[in-house]
């Protein structure tokens, strides 16, 4: 196999709150490759947008962030200096937020917000930088795109402006597009819509994606790789195939069974859901964070947890198979 | 754009009308003005030529329609004390007045605003407690109290400034600190708490996300919406300044306008107040509407709305 796009060893996130320090993100490891897209699940507040930022440098600098590798293309950006990290930023790797209503200045129309994009990393000049903005706008599907260039961001609709984003995000063509719940404050009506829009454009400009949200339908549909988030840890991840066809993961598989997958649910059958609740993780955490909700808890759960499986699925639990022994693989 | 324009001026023009009413009308409520023409000891006759003399005998809103027709053309009629036109009279300390408001504004804004920003940028440190004390402290201290301390040591004590008087632009700089210090912590505030407040919004951190330097972050993105509302309250400032120096201009003898004001009210010169009063309440209506055009200018969400 080539050498990966991006390579994540023990990542680490730490922040400090009144009571103590905050563990969000706790030794998460993994890789991705040219053109892959792997999506990150698990409920809210499980650490995947500190994640994602942490990627690309943009966490507060109250924030603490180690790892022992984090390599994008070769490139270490634990030792990358701010410098290097702003130059990487928006040309080889850029995100897209939650929230479009708010990601985009109220005071410069998106021409020239689109246009800046280019101009921060091209010796272009601006036509060629407000070309590129329209090539782009039309790429996403906005009609008339040349006049929306004198448009503020107030006049735009919230699917828009996020459509706004991804051609923004596009502008420099990155090797890597991170999206970070792109569609969830949208409509319900055209987040499908925007969602696919993004997925061809991954594919057609060949470029690798980290997708976060909380639609399992969709990570069904377009993912590649899957890692599956619990309090902070990387509780499974695998292949898409691996993941949907054998989760082995307790929370995995509650979450599997709390979302109807076409063909898998049967119509009519009661949503599963997860009883209870994430632990603080504020101070000392030790042993497996999902026990205080697993059914197949026991006392060796207060211990080190292994890591089980090969390389192309993993997951964290104590019991071999990811449930007691004297108890059938639950469907 | 044009529309909110008219429309800001139509209610610019309604509200100049309603205060100049007042302003006139506020003079005759502080009692009779020919009585306060004569002087005291005049005979009930004289006091009754006087007002025939100056038309007082007539309706009021006569009186006032004749008043601002006037006005409008520039005729404010005679001052009662100097016995000259009340407009040339304005017209010549008007000039040190306007000067003094712009240096005072000017300084209050280069102090204030990087101060604010570089107080947003690192809230809690060295800088930020420094602007703090500096704010608190504007707040606190009496312009006149100010401006006699920095009369006592540098104008008296090292001898770097003249301590009063309007010859020269070395005049004006400690009446445009004292101005300007008292114009500054508003102004500080505001830069602060908006930058703070933009510096969380999630525009932000797109401008960082697409590889955007600190700099170009820190002022072309933020400042840009921080700064809206600070020069709304500048414009404003402004506007007060313009009528409230009277403080500082006596504490430094500057021969401006509030001076005028402060002393024709002294002298019962009742055109001279009134047309004062007119002149500084349309300065505030007019830095007000100015506010408001920049306001929408600066914002494009206003211009809509
Ligand atoms: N700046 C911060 N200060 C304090 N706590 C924070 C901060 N940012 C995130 N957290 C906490 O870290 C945890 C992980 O946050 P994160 O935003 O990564 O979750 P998430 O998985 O993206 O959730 P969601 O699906 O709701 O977006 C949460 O418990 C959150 O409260
Ligand atoms: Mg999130």
């Amino acid at each position: 196999m080539s050498e990966p796009l991006l390579c994540v060893r023990n990542l680490n996130i730490d922040i400090p709150v009144g009571g103590g320090t905050l563990h969000a993100v706790r030794g998460i490891d993994f890789e991705l490759q040219r053109g892959e897209v792997l999506s990150i699940v698990g409920e809210s507040g499980s650490g995947k947008s500190l994640t994602s930022l942490a990627l690309m440098g943009l966490l507060g600098k109250r924030i603490d962030r180690r790892a022992d590798r984090m390599d994008f293309d070769g490139i270490d950006l634990t030792r990358a200096g701010k410098r290097q990290m702003r130059a990487l930023r928006g040309d080889r790797m850029s995100m897209i937020f939650q929230e479009p209503m708010t990601s985009l200045n109220p005071a410069y129309t998106i021409g020239d917000q689109l246009a800046e994009a280019l101009l921060l990393h091209r010796n272009v000049s601006r036509q060629q930088a407000r070309d590129r903005a329209v090539e782009l706008l039309e790429k996403v599907g906005i009609t008339a795109a040349a006049s929306r260039l004198g448009q503020y961001p107030h006049q735009l609709s919230g699917g828009l402006r996020q459509r706004v984003m991804i051609a923004m995000a596009l502008m420099c063509g990155p090797e890597l597009i991170i999206a970070d719940e792109p569609t969830t404050a949208l409509d319900v009506t055209i987040q499908a819509q925007i969602l696919r829009l993004l997925v061809d454009l991954v594919r057609e400009m060949d470029m690798a994606m980290i997708l976060i949200t909380h639609d399992l339908g969709v990570v069904a549909r377009v993912a590649d790789k899957v890692a599956v988030m619990y309090a902070g840890e990387l509780v499974e991840t695998g292949s898409a195939g691996a993941i949907f066809n054998a989760p082995s993961h307790p929370y995995t598989r509650g979450l599997l069974r709390c979302i109807p997958l076409p063909g898998r649910t049967a119509r009519g059958a009661p949503l599963g859901t997860i009883p209870g609740i994430v632990p603080s993780l504020v101070g000392e955490i030790g042993g497996c964070v999902f026990r205080t909700r697993c059914d197949h808890a026991v006392a060796a759960c207060h211990g080190a947890i292994p890591h089980r499986g090969e390389a192309d699925h993993m997951f964290r639990c104590v019991h071999p198979h990811g449930h007691r022994e004297d108890e059938e693989t639950p469907a | 754009m044009l529309q909110f324009i008219l429309k800001r001026l139509g209610l610019a023009v309604l509200v100049a009308f309603t205060v100049s009413f007042i302003s006139f009308s506020l003079l005759f409520l502080s009692g009779d003005p020919a009585a306060a023409l004569a002087g005291e000891g005049a005979s009930g006759e004289d006091i009754e030529a006087l007002r025939t003399l100056y038309g007082f005998d007539r309706p009021m809103l006569v009186q006032y329609g004749d008043w601002l027709f006037s006005a409008l053309r520039g005729d404010f009629g005679e001052s009662y004390y100097f016995k000259l036109p009340v407009a040339t009279l304005i017209a010549e300390r008007l000039t040190v007045t306007m000067l003094l408001g712009l240096c005072g504004i000017t300084f209050a804004l280069v102090t204030a605003v990087p101060l604010g920003v570089a107080a947003a940028i690192r809230p809690n440190s060295l800088i930020d407690r420094i602007a703090l004390f500096l704010s608190v402290a504007g707040q606190a201290m009496p312009s006149f109290w100010f401006g006699l301390i920095l009369i006592v040591v540098f104008a008296i004590k090292l001898g770097w400034l003249p301590p009063s008087g309007a010859a020269s632009w070395r005049h004006f700089i400690m009446p445009t600190i004292v101005l300007g210090y008292y114009a500054m912590p508003a102004i500080m505030r505001l830069t602060r708490a908006g930058m703070l407040e933009v510096l969380n919004s999630d525009y932000i951190r797109t401008a960082r996300a697409k590889g955007a330097p600190e700099v170009q972050v820190l002022f072309k993105h933020a400042l840009r919406n921080a700064i809206i509302p600070v020069v709304s309250l500048a414009a404003v400032q402004m506007g007060f300044m313009l009528g409230g120096s009277i403080v500082v201009e006596s504490i430094f003898a500057l021969h401006g306008a509030g001076y005028l004001a402060w002393e024709s009210i002294g002298r019962n010169d009742l055109p001279t107040v009134q047309a004062l009063i007119l002149i500084f309440s349309m300065f505030y209506i007019v830095f007000t509407f100015l506010a408001d055009v920049l306001n929408a200018w600066l914002d494009p969400r206003m211009r809509s709305s």
